[in-house]
This record gives structure tokens, C-alpha cells and sequence, in this order.
């Protein structure tokens, strides 16, 4: 009746073994779930405009989803069937909650800029696809590696996307100025930052770029016709 | 299985266990955390009061530099009388919310209001707060002894366009303020106006707006026309000449006079 305990455990696998390895590796590259899942997408748009909010939303979801892949995975066997998306929310819910109140209390700047996305992290798809389709049907250890490594596939493409944004829009990194400021036109200069680029839609354009780049070198990506 | 764990009674009975501990634990973290984020609002709030008058603090030395900048805090009503309560416990935002889905009137509208000294200037320190076009504006405003000179200025948003209607927040708008003012040299009421934005304005009463951000700049224009409006009259009525004798006791005196007293005690 129960699909979970379909797959019988073996007793002597490492913490590190191979397939272990590759819950992590996977979703950096061959199964990421920004460029070739595509799930996420609503605030890799939002939130990259500087690369200190692409940094703290990674963080959140990291927290958020590796925490809640343990706990949902370590629940697999008494959450009833047909609540289980009820009770997913439920956890992913109060975990984000749980969050947004520590960034409040601890790094109120940062919470300010990333305040509402924060919330949305609830409605990030990363999240209830891999407490869906992994943690309801593995064991506690593997979840938590599977929830590393997609919220690190998150993260660096929210990462690169955010660099660009800041570098071009902004033109700075983390808030350190790279272009001097001699070369605005404010300062004689005759350089202006792309107001495009603080705008959503060139994050779009970013990471079609970077899943270009990505289907080039890793042809296993392309569909076949 | 010594359940079905599908079964009716249990799918309530795991529901209802489940929302009572993730809401316990989220209440439990809410209250434990309350007074940092309470810390952090009074400190931003006192940042953003001293960035008006031009002096710039990390968030932790907010507290000191503010106790130490600013002598006299008291409220005014809408006619630009002082009336009591706490001035700097009022939230401005709030109260313009409950003003603008009419649960207060106008006239019970209370300003805030801050003296400090700053360069070894006398100023006032005026709250504002208005609609942009995502959300609510907000900033401070200092004038000079005067009455009608503006000092400085800070303002601030929850969520405007970045790179537009955000800019309001930036040096580059908030840097015009500084030598504005909103009375004309008869005395009568002028306002700052926010002009649309690139014209480039000559006028004394008035700064050059956000391109691309009109909505923000008309937000902001609309909130300096009418609250400074209210802060206008009270203004008059303190530093109109002749200037009435003000009696209060300086602090750094009283504190001066325990001292002695402390000394004198002491062998």
C-alpha cells in the first residue's frame, strides 16, 4: 500500500558513496533546477538586481529546503496520502516563517531588501517538487543531500544572474563600487549604467543565456527532435 | 502497521498535531526574537531622524548619537499646537493609514516633532509620510531655525521601482533639499513641489523629480505640500518674532549641576 518502503535499505551504504555524491552533483549542472527544470524561475527574476539578496534568498532556501526534506522525509511514513500536499505546505509554510523572522531579528537590512520574496519562497516550485518527488519516498540523509544540492544549483545560477545585474545596472558587486565613478556622464564621464538590467525581463534574458551556454557544453541537455 | 495511517480519524488527528507545532515553534521563535527586530526598528527609526540632519551613523551608534543630537521631542496637532504624548512611539505610518481609510479624522491627526542640534545649528526635525506608487513613502525632513529653511533631508519607501521611483531614497534627489523653502518671503505657505523629473528647476520651493518615477515624485510632492502644511503653522507660532523665551531646562545643564552635587558629596 505504502510506495515508501517499496525500496528496501541496505544496511552498509556510505554517507558519501556515489549515488550519494551525485544528489549533490546533479542539480548543479545535468538536472538543475533553475535552467533545465526551469522550476524557481518567479524569483531568479526578482530578487538578482544585487548579489547580497541573491546570496541571502539562497541561503533562505537552502535552510528551507534541506530542512524540510529531513523533516517531510523523516515523517514519509505517517503523513496520510491524502493531505500529504496540505501537510508539505504546512512545513514549508512555517519553515519560511521561521526564517523571515530570524532575518528580521538578525540582519534587518538585508531583510528589508529581500523582505516579500522571502515569503514567496513558499510558493517556490523547487521546494515543493523536491519534497514531493524525494523526500516522501527516501530516507532522511539522502533528502537532506538532495535538498543541498538543489538549492546550490539555485544558487549559483541566482548567483551569476545577480552579478551581472549589479555589475551592469549598478555597477558594483556586493555593494563595492567596480566602475569608477569618474566614468559616469554625471562626473564627465561618458558611461551610464543599464536601467535595463535593473529590470526584471534581463534577468530572463540572463538566464536564457546561461542555459544556452550550458545546453553548448553538455549536449545531453539538448532534446531530440 | 499498527495504524492505517490513512484512515479518517488519523489524517485529522496528524493534521491538527501537525498545525499545532509548527504554530506553537513559530510563536514561541516570534516572541523570543520580538525585541531584536523591536531594537532594530527604534534604531533605524533614530538613523534615519539624525541622516535628515545630515549626520550619518552605523545603525548601532543610532542610540547615542540620537540622545546626544536631540534635545526635545513633542507632538502638535493638526492646527500646529502641542498637545502631550510620546513623539517618538508615534507611528506616523499608521496613523496616516487609519487617516486614509478614515477611521481618524484630520484634525486628530498628531505631528511629531524633533529639536536637535546639528553643526551648531538649532533644527527642527519633521516626519512625512505619503503614497507612492507601489506603497506608502516616508522621510524626515530638518529646517533650519528659521522656520523655512531646509536643512536636510531623508526619505525613504516599502517598495518603489528599483533604479526608479526608489531614488527617492538616494543622495542624488534627497541632495536638492538642502536650502529649499516652503514659505514664501511674506511669510505665506508655498509647500516643496516635486517638479517633473530632467527639467532642471530654478524655483526655491521646489526639486527636480525622478525620471521614470512620476508617480513616486507627485507621491512625494503631495506629502511635503501637505504635511509641512501643518508643520508650517506650528513653526510660525515658535519662531515668529518676537521670539517667546524658552524656559525649558537644557539637559546637559541638569546633568552638569547632579555632577557637582555627586563631587560635593564625595570625599
Amino acid at each position: 500500500m505504502s510506495t515508501a518502503t517499496a525500496a528496501p535499505a541496505k544496511a552498509s551504504e556510505g554517507l558519501f558513496s556515489k549515488k550519494n555524491r551525485k544528489l549533490i552533483t546533479d542539480p548543479l549542472n545535468d538536472n538543475n533546477p533553475i535552467t533545465v527544470q526551469v522550476l524557481g524561475i518567479c524569483s531568479a527574476l526578482a530578487i538578482t538586481v544585487k548579489v547580497q539578496n541573491a546570496v541571502v534568498m539562497s541561503l533562505s532556501v537552502l535552510a528551507v529546503v534541506v530542512v524540510g526534506n529531513m523533516v517531510i522525509s523523516a515523517l514519509r511514513n505517517m503523513i496520510p496520502g491524502r493531505i500529504r500536499i496540505i501537510a508539505q505546505l504546512v512545513i514549508a509554510a512555517g519553515l519560511v516563517t521561521l526564517v523571515d523572522i530570524v532575518l528580521k531579528a538578525y540582519v534587518y537590512d538585508v531583510s528589508k531588501q529581500v523582505g516579500v520574496y522571502v515569503g514567496l519562497i513558499i510558493t517556490n516550485c523547487i521546494l515543493m517538487g523536491r519534497y514531493e518527488a524525494f523526500a516522501m519516498g527516501n530516507k532522511v540523509w539522502p533528502s537532506a543531500l538532495d535538498g543541498l544540492g538543489n538549492s546550490l544549483g539555485y544558487a549559483w545560477i541566482l548567483v551569476v544572474v545577480a552579478f551581472f545585474r549589479e555589475l551592469f545596472g549598478n555597477g558594483s558587486i556586493m555593494g563595492l563600487r567596480i566602475i569608477p565613478e569618474a566614468w559616469y556622464a554625471t562626473a564627465g564621464g561618458g558611461y551610464f549604467n543599464n536601467n535595463m538590467m535593473i529590470l526584471p525581463p534581463m534577468a530572463l534574458v540572463i538566464v536564457g543565456i546561461i542555459i544556452w551556454i550550458q545546453r553548448s557544453r553538455n549536449t545531453k541537455l539538448i532534446e531530440q527532435a | 502497521m499498527a495504524f492505517d495511517k490513512n484512515s479518517n480519524s488519523f489524517t485529522f488527528i496528524f493534521a491538527t498535531v501537525l498545525v499545532v507545532v509548527v504554530g506553537t515553534l513559530l510563536a514561541v521563535t516570534f516572541l523570543a526574537l520580538k525585541p531584536a527586530y523591536d531594537e532594530n526598528v527604534r534604531r533605524e527609526k533614530m538613523q534615519n531622524i539624525l541622516a535628515s540632519m545630515n549626520v550619518k551613523v552605523e545603525r548601532d551608534a543610532a542610540p547615542a548619537k540620537y540622545q546626544e543630537l536631540v534635545k526635545e521631542t513633542l507632538l502638535v496637532d493638526a492646527e500646529g499646537k502641542p498637545v502631550e504624548g510620546d513623539a517618538f512611539s508615534l507611528d506616523v505610518l499608521k496613523q496616516y493609514k487609519d487617516w486614509k481609510a478614515g477611521v481618524l479624522k484630520a484634525e486628530d491627526l498628531k505631528y511629531p516633532v524633533y529639536k536637535a542640534t546639528a553643526e551648531g545649528k538649532e533644527l527642527f526635525v519633521l516626519p512625512v509620510v505619503g503614497t507612492g506608487l507601489w506603497g506608502p513613502i516616508w522621510g524626515y525632513l530638518s529646517v533650519e531655525s528659521d522656520g523655512r529653511t531646509v536643512f536636510g533631508s531623508t526619505f525613504d519607501h516599502k517598495g518603489e521601482t528599483p533604479g526608479l521611483g526608489a531614488e527617492i531614497a538616494t543622495p542624488v534627489f534627497t541632495g536638492q533639499f538642502p536650502g529649499k523653502t516652503f514659505t514664501e518671503e511674506d511669510g505665506s505657505y508655498a509647500g516643496i513641489k516635486v517638479y517633473k523629473g530632467g527639467t532642471g528647476t530654478t524655483d526655491p520651493h521646489g526639486v527636480d523629480g525622478i525620471s521614470g518615477g512620476t508617480i513616486t515624485s507627485d507621491g512625494v510632492s503631495e506629502m511635503l505640500l501637505r504635511t509641512l502644511a501643518t508643520y508650517d503653522k506650528y513653526l510660525k507660532s515658535v519662531v515668529a518674532p518676537p521670539p517667546p523665551p524658552v524656559a525649558e531646562p537644557i539637559v546637559a545643564d541638569s546633568l552638569a549641576a547632579d555632577t557637582t552635587l555627586t563631587t560635593s558629596v564625595n570625599p
